[in-house]
């Protein structure tokens, strides 16, 4: 089960990620969780947002370049340890984090997500699966 | 003191340098109709045989020879001489598809070795003197050039190629170097490494630099004598006519008198072809009366400039021509490299990517820089910054091994390269020269 993130190609130089929220804002996309990443000359802005469709096309219509990519969203309990059984089982299972950003939603005050990329997403699930950890669908991530 | 290195030849009277170059004329035409089919094949195209060339007055009437020749020709077809006659080659620094070849004999090079020599001592130099050549040596005809020079004039020669500046300047300080011969560029950047040191011009012995291959502003000239303490002279020259001397600048610096008994210079309109009156401003056509295993006759180098013959107070007799203003095609200097943005197309295209693409050449501390500006696409763009960087970097390399010289490349948003009236400006060039 994964959550599809929208990755998008951002020049490094001031107004390009205020053009981009302009356009999610002006088309009333909620974004629930944002990551940056950037070299010298351009940066990928990674977002989560609650209706993928949507953003997608007016994202190619605003004329940004960008990819949707399938990531994990994991409920974690937001107390000591949370992240850390999360990782323990991954590792486990030998599966490779290649990024990872966290965000809090809605009302639930006792739960943060965890937003993976990792290589093999298939084993990923099935590892987490196993251990009762709880992944996220895109269905949920349209509701919080 | 003014001096010379052949005077008897360098300040004799116009009317026996015309007398020596109708002369030589005549017999390089029939060398080149006797050994060179290709150019042969273009006489007869015109009805033209030797025995319409009777002096240089008849010049106009021979057909023209372009860098589109030369490529058709690669690599023997215009060669005058077998090949066991000739004794080296050298080649262009980077031009679209193929490269330049040039072949010489010894005689050849013994002339070439000449007009380096001239300079050298229109610039001041002597047996005295010691000479660093920071030329690049090989292919590139700046270093082999100046070299040969040097001995000619009897200067000690410290060839030391480019690169490597802190040997540059230990050299130069170590063994009382007087005489620099680089591209200007080279020059203002050893200038400033000696200026970061801590140098000032009077702790530097050198005296005068001779600079070529590229173009540069009378402000650049300014700035690298005023850091290197030294008198700064211009040196023009082509690879396929010999390389670095076929004209040079004297004490006067009023133009570069180009070499007239080894060279006759005309200026043509670029559009027609026709021969203009001297003093007006056209494309730079050179033929080679002397040389013998690449005898190009009228060739068109695409540099605009004008002549002039006015007694020049140096003493020499020779026209001279005015550094080159532009040229009559989109090649670029960078570097001393001759670039052109076909080549930088080719190099995208052959990586994958599309043709919408900017290069933007500058000049940060008189030093060239060219940054190649690609539009990302839907299809390059992945998730990965790793995958990205590595893509570019592989596009950075692909530069450098079709144009020699190191390019920045840039990833930019699509559709943000400006488009004129639906062409794109390929090219910005923001240098001042």
């Amino acid at each position: 089960m994964t959550v599809n993130q929208i990755s998008v190609f951002l020049e490094n130089r001031p107004g390009t990620l205020t053009n981009m929220t302009a356009l999610l804002a002006e088309n009333g996309i909620d974004m629930r969780a944002l990551s940056l990443a950037e070299t010298n000359d351009f940066g990928i802005v990674r977002i989560i947002v609650d209706d993928v469709y949507k953003a997608a096309t007016v994202l190619k219509d605003g004329g940004f370049v960008h990819k949707l990519t399938p990531v994990l969203a994991v409920l974690i309990p937001d107390e000591p340890g949370g992240l850390h059984r999360v990782l323990e089982v991954l590792t486990e299972a030998g599966v490779n984090v290649e990024y990872m950003y966290a965000f809090l939603g809605g009302g639930d005050v006792d739960h943060a997500y965890m937003i993976f990329r990792v290589q093999d997403t298939k084993s990923a699930c099935a590892a987490l699966g196993a251990r009762g950890i709880k992944l996220v669908s895109q269905d949920n991530i349209s509701d919080i | 003191m003014e001096h010379y290195y052949q005077p008897e030849i360098e300040c004799a009277p116009r009317e026996q340098i015309k007398a020596l170059q109708d002369e030589r004329l005549v017999r390089q035409v029939r060398h080149v109709w006797d050994n060179v089919p290709y150019y042969r094949k273009k006489m007869e195209a015109k009805g033209l045989t030797p025995d319409d060339i009777k002096s240089s007055d008849d010049l106009w009437k021979l057909p023209f020879l372009s860098k589109a020749d030369l490529r058709e020709a690669y690599p023997y077809g215009l060669m005058g001489k077998p090949l066991k006659d000739c004794v080296r080659i050298q080649s262009t620094s980077g031009t679209t598809g193929k490269r330049v070849v040039a072949f010489y004999t010894q005689h050849d090079i013994d002339l070439w070795e000449d007009c380096c020599a001239r300079a050298i001592m229109a610039a001041g130099g002597t047996d005295e003197d010691v000479c660093q050549v920071s030329y690049g040596y090989g292919l590139f005809t700046g270093g082999p050039g100046l070299n040969g020079g040097s001995h000619k004039v009897g200067c000690l020669t410290i060839p030391t190629s480019s690169g490597n500046t802190e040997r540059q300047i230990m050299f130069i300080r170590d063994l009382n170097a007087t005489i620099l011969c680089c591209t200007p560029s080279y020059a203002a950047y050893i200038g400033e490494t000696m200026k970061e040191m801590g140098l000032t011009p009077d702790e530097i012995p050198l005296k005068a630099g001779i600079f070529g291959a590229e173009a540069w502003s009378q402000e650049m000239r300014r700035d690298i004598e005023n850091t290197l303490g030294i008198k700064a002279y211009d040196i023009y020259g082509l690879t396929e006519l010999s390389g670095p001397g076929v004209s040079f600048e004297c004490s006067a610096q009023t133009g570069m008198h180009i070499n007239e008994d080894h060279f006759i210079a005309e200026i043509i309109d670029p559009e027609t072809g026709e021969v203009l009156p001297e003093g007006s401003q056209g494309e730079l056509v050179f033929t080679s009366i002397t040389k013998e295993a690449f005898p190009l006759l009228r060739y068109r180098t695409r540099d605009i400039c004008t002549l002039t013959r006015e007694p020049c107070s140096c003493g020499r007799t020779h026209v001279k021509m005015t550094k080159p203003q532009g040229r009559t095609d989109d090649m670029l200097i960078i570097r001393g490299a001759n670039v052109f943005p076909s080549q930088i197309e080719t190099v995208l295209l052959n990586n994958g990517y599309p043709a919408n693409y900017q290069i933007i050449v500058d000049r940060v501390k008189n030093t060239d820089t060219l940054d190649v500006q690609v539009e990302m696409t839907p299809e390059m763009f992945t998730d990965n910054l790793g995958d990205i960087a590595e893509r570019q970097k592989e596009l950075v390399e692909g530069l450098r091994s079709m144009l020699g010289l190191t390019a920045k490349v840039t990833l930019v948003a699509p559709k943000s390269i400006v488009r004129s009236e639906g062409k794109a400006v390929r090219v910005i060039d923001k240098r001042k020269i």
